[in-house]
């Protein structure tokens, strides 16, 4: 740690002083009248408790703050130099260095010294009774923490002509005033003499500065902590934050400030012109004028905004009543798609138009209750931060969490889903991934690893990525692992992906040692399993030595997604669009071209199919004529074939139920136009099991 | 360009905190060890700065900011000095001396990163 440095540091010069300190003394006590010994002591005793307390030495700092109380009597001449007052500081010298090493071994000191010494070095200044203040905090709390409210103020800044000498820059407080809100200044120029007269050195410029922030008129005093020698300052309330509407007249506010006085208004008012103008031949300067008229817009912007405001404040809402909504949402898009079909069925061109605007109507309802339940996933973030701290505690490791895209939006249930499988990937990070200090400072590492999670959009879908600066995946081990498991033959030929990918196969596990944090071999498949519940995808990235990318690609809403349409044996079937790469014919010729291997030329490249009929054991002829639909999943291509492909389909997702949840290919149902089901195929679970079979 | 920022204590754990702190900020920094040694290095270099300590051997921080203001460079540049909660005259000599600003020791590397940034603007 940085501090660290600077604690050594430290306790090594307060050594030094001590030892400065000790000879001053001893020769103090010859020549008691020196007052050059004298200083010497005050100043090793104020260093001593100066920087101690800056360095977290807050016992030395208080004590010391006693001894040097007395030693600035004794330089001011209020007190003597005696042997007693030699001897008890030299014990209180004694105690300070015990205190130093007190605090580098762990061994307390005496603490009733320190009151003895104390007491002591008290009775002798003649203030035994009464209470030393001690060291105080040096910033102070800022007082009764209320609800912020937005005021705006008027701060009239006068400097003195000579600011400049205090090395004040006038401009820089102008310039502060600006970062607690917003604020409008007008420079007053009517101090400023003809230019012969002009001390270029000199400030005749005062500003009339119109502020709105919420930190109160101590925050504005703050600012001019320093200049409050050289500059006048008047600060006053024009808006308390409650009122609307319109904002005083320009007259009101000159008379307010002084500028203008209220029976030279009322003559203004008698005649008809511009106020403004009037009162500048009224003798007010034009820069008053202007000011009044900033401050007037100022305000009234102020206001508007708030109001503004108010009307698009928002509102709570129990998440059920949302879910409910997004449910009946649901309902609405399929009654809708069995209105639209019947519209067309009717031929009626009236009826249709309707259906298109409740088509449209629906659409954008649609849209916007989705968006509605969408949450920031920054809050699962922050959660994730006590975890990475308390695991890498207790793993010994040393490791910084930094987050990005905090405010990157998903689906609330989908933010709830995630937790388990990002909590799972974190901790496989921070126990697998990042080495112990000491075997990073030894490849050269930092010793401190970091962990990065980061969320960002594409598309319609959300990009989860967490990266680790740890050792890496091994690849040799994983491949070894793998055929010791059995799940890929010995001789495999495997791209770096397909290898990294075998550790989402169940079972699988390359830890040495099983911790309690991770490595049960359990996870990573169930991980997987989550991700794709979601219908999302995982993939992995590693270099040995550098660290490990995990990516995962989450789609915006699990309640209605984009799918085409096929037909087999008479059922509709959905497939997600989102994996959908191409559709091709599958004439008779080709199939029986195949000599019953599942595999098809497709533009040059051999591709894999799946015939879903016999798959699912439908009954029926094939036509003569099948369409193969080629989707890509986990940098595959895969061919699936139907009878044919009927077109894209907006599918309102409905789960199957308790009854069929082990149903084995089929991830959920949807309730078509004409009120049929259609099954919406489970891709990455069909081709999962088709993979099995054929190992 | 980065400003230049002296600091003038006789506490060396005091320096190498603050020249830390300000080199971290972005500035470049130049040390003196005393009084003296400031006044004379600011005769030698261009600094926009000055934080010094009150309590120096050889020349103190009072007699520091007589002698620095008295330097045509140095005439305007915002000073601020170091200084303990019971130097509260010390605080009025110091500004009545030329003076800008102050900071309570002990502070934070934070609370004198606000002060450098407000006076340097």
């Amino acid at each position: 740690m940085v501090m660290d440095v600077h604690v050594q540091a430290y306790r090594e010069e307060a050594y030094e002083y001590l030892a400065e300190l000790e000879s001053s003394l001893l020769e103090l006590e010859d020549h008691p009248e020196d007052a050059d010994l004298i200083g010497r002591v005050f100043r090793v005793m104020h260093t001593i408790k100066g920087s101690g307390a800056m360095f977290g030495f807050d016992d030395i700092a208080g004590f010391t703050h006693e001894v040097e109380t007395v030693f600035d009597q004794v330089r001011n001449g209020q007190m003597a130099v005696s042997s007693q007052l030699v001897t008890l500081t030299l014990a209180a010298r004694d105690q300070i260095k015990a205190m130093l090493a007190a605090s580098e071994h762990g061994t307390p000191v005496d603490a009733a010294e320190s009151v003895r010494i104390v007491a002591g070095l008290r009775e002798l200044s003649g203030k035994g009774d009464r209470d030393a203040p001690g060291v105080t905090a040096a910033a102070a709390a800022h007082g009764g923490e209320t609800e912020p409210v937005a005021v705006t103020y008027r701060i009239l800044v006068t400097p003195v002509a000579e600011i400049f000498a205090s090395g004040t820059n006038p401009l820089a407080l102008l310039n502060e005033l600006r970062e607690l809100g917003p604020c409008q200044a007008v420079a007053q120029l009517g101090r400023v003499p003809a230019i012969d007269e002009i001390d270029p050195e000199h400030c005749y410029v005062a500003w009339h500065v119109v502020l709105t922030t919420d930190r109160g008129i101590e925050a504005i005093r703050d600012v001019f902590v320093f200049a409050e020698d050289v500059c006048e300052l008047k600060i006053e309330v024009i808006d308390d934050g409650s009122a609307s509407g319109g904002y005083k007249k320009l007259g009101e506010i000159l008379v307010e400030k002084g500028e203008l006085a209220p029976d030279a208004l009322a003559e203004i008012l008698a005649s008809q012109k511009r106020i403004g103008t009037l009162a500048i031949e009224k003798g007010v300067h034009p820069e008053a004028v202007t000011a009044a008229l900033v401050e007037q817009q100022h305000v009234k912007q102020q206001r508007e905004e708030r109001q503004k405001q108010e009307s698009a404040a928002s509102i709570r809402v129990p998440a059920d009543k949302l879910d409910l909504l997004v449910n009946l949402v649901g309902e609405m898009v399929t009654v809708q798609a069995r209105f639209t079909q019947t519209a067309v069925e009717r031929r009626d061109p009236k009826f249709k138009a309707i259906a298109e605007e409740v088509e449209r109507l629906t659409g954008e309802l649609r849209d916007i209750a989705l968006n509605i339940r969408m949450l920031p996933i920054g809050s699962t973030f922050s959660k994730f931060k006590r975890l990475v701290r308390d695991l890498s505690a207790e793993l010994g490791k040393e490791i910084e969490m930094t987050t990005a895209g905090a405010d990157t939006e998903l689906d609330k249930t989908v933010i709830e889903k995630l937790n388990d499988p990002l909590v799972h990937l974190l901790r496989n990070s921070i126990d697998h991934g990042i080495e112990l200090p000491e075997v990073r400072a030894a490849g050269g590492k930092p010793r401190q690893g970091t962990v990065h999670l980061a969320a960002q959009h594409a598309g319609d879908s959300v990009i989860l990525s967490i990266k680790d600066d740890g050792a890496g995946l091994d690849r040799e081990a994983i491949r070894a692992k793998a055929v010791e498991r059995g799940l890929i033959p010995a001789n495999a030929e495997l791209s770096e992906k397909e290898i990294f990918g075998q550790i989402f196969a169940p079972g699988f596990s390359t830890a040495k040692q099983v911790t309690s944090v991770s490595g049960r071999g359990v996870g990573m498949d169930v991980v997987k399993r989550s991700i794709e519940a979601l219908r999302g995808s995982i993939e992995i990235d590693s270099r040995r030595g550098e660290g490990t990318l995990i990516s995962i690609r989450i789609p915006l809403t699990p309640a209605i997604i984009e799918s085409l349409m096929v037909m087999i044996g008479g059922n509709r079937y959905l497939l997600p669009l989102s994996l959908v790469d191409q559709c091709v014919l599958f004439p008779k010729e080709d199939r029986e071209r195949c000599h019953g291997r599942d595999m098809v030329n497709v533009r040059g490249r051999m591709i894999p199919f799946i015939p879903i009929r016999e798959r699912f054991g439908l009954a029926g002829k094939r036509p003569d004529i099948e369409q193969i639909v080629i989707v890509e999943m986990d940098g595959m291509q895969v061919g699936l074939v139907v009878d044919y492909v009927i077109g894209e389909h907006q599918t309102v997702i409905k789960s199957l139920g308790p009854a069929y949840k082990d149903v084995r290919g089929v991830s959920g149902a949807t309730i078509l136009g004409d009120g049929a089901v259609a099954l919406i195929l489970d891709l990455p679970q069909i081709v999962q099991s088709v993979e099995n079979e054929a190992a | 360009m980065a400003k230049t920022i002296m600091t003038a204590d006789d506490s060396a754990s005091v320096r190498q905190m603050v020249t830390f702190t300000l080199k971290q900020g972005g500035y470049d920094v130049v040390e003196a060890v005393d009084g003296k040694d400031a006044l004379q290095k600011l005769s030698q270099c261009k600094v926009d700065m000055l934080i010094t300590d009150l309590n120096m051997p050889n020349l103190d921080g009072i007699g520091l900011i007589k002698g620095a203001r008295a330097l045509p460079a140095c005439k305007f540049i915002p000073i601020i000095m170091l200084t303990t909660e019971s130097q509260d005259s010390k605080k009025a000599e110091g500004k009545a001396a030329g003076a800008t600003g102050w900071i309570v020791k002990p502070f934070k590397p934070e609370q004198l990163m606000a002060v450098v940034k407000k006076v340097l603007g």
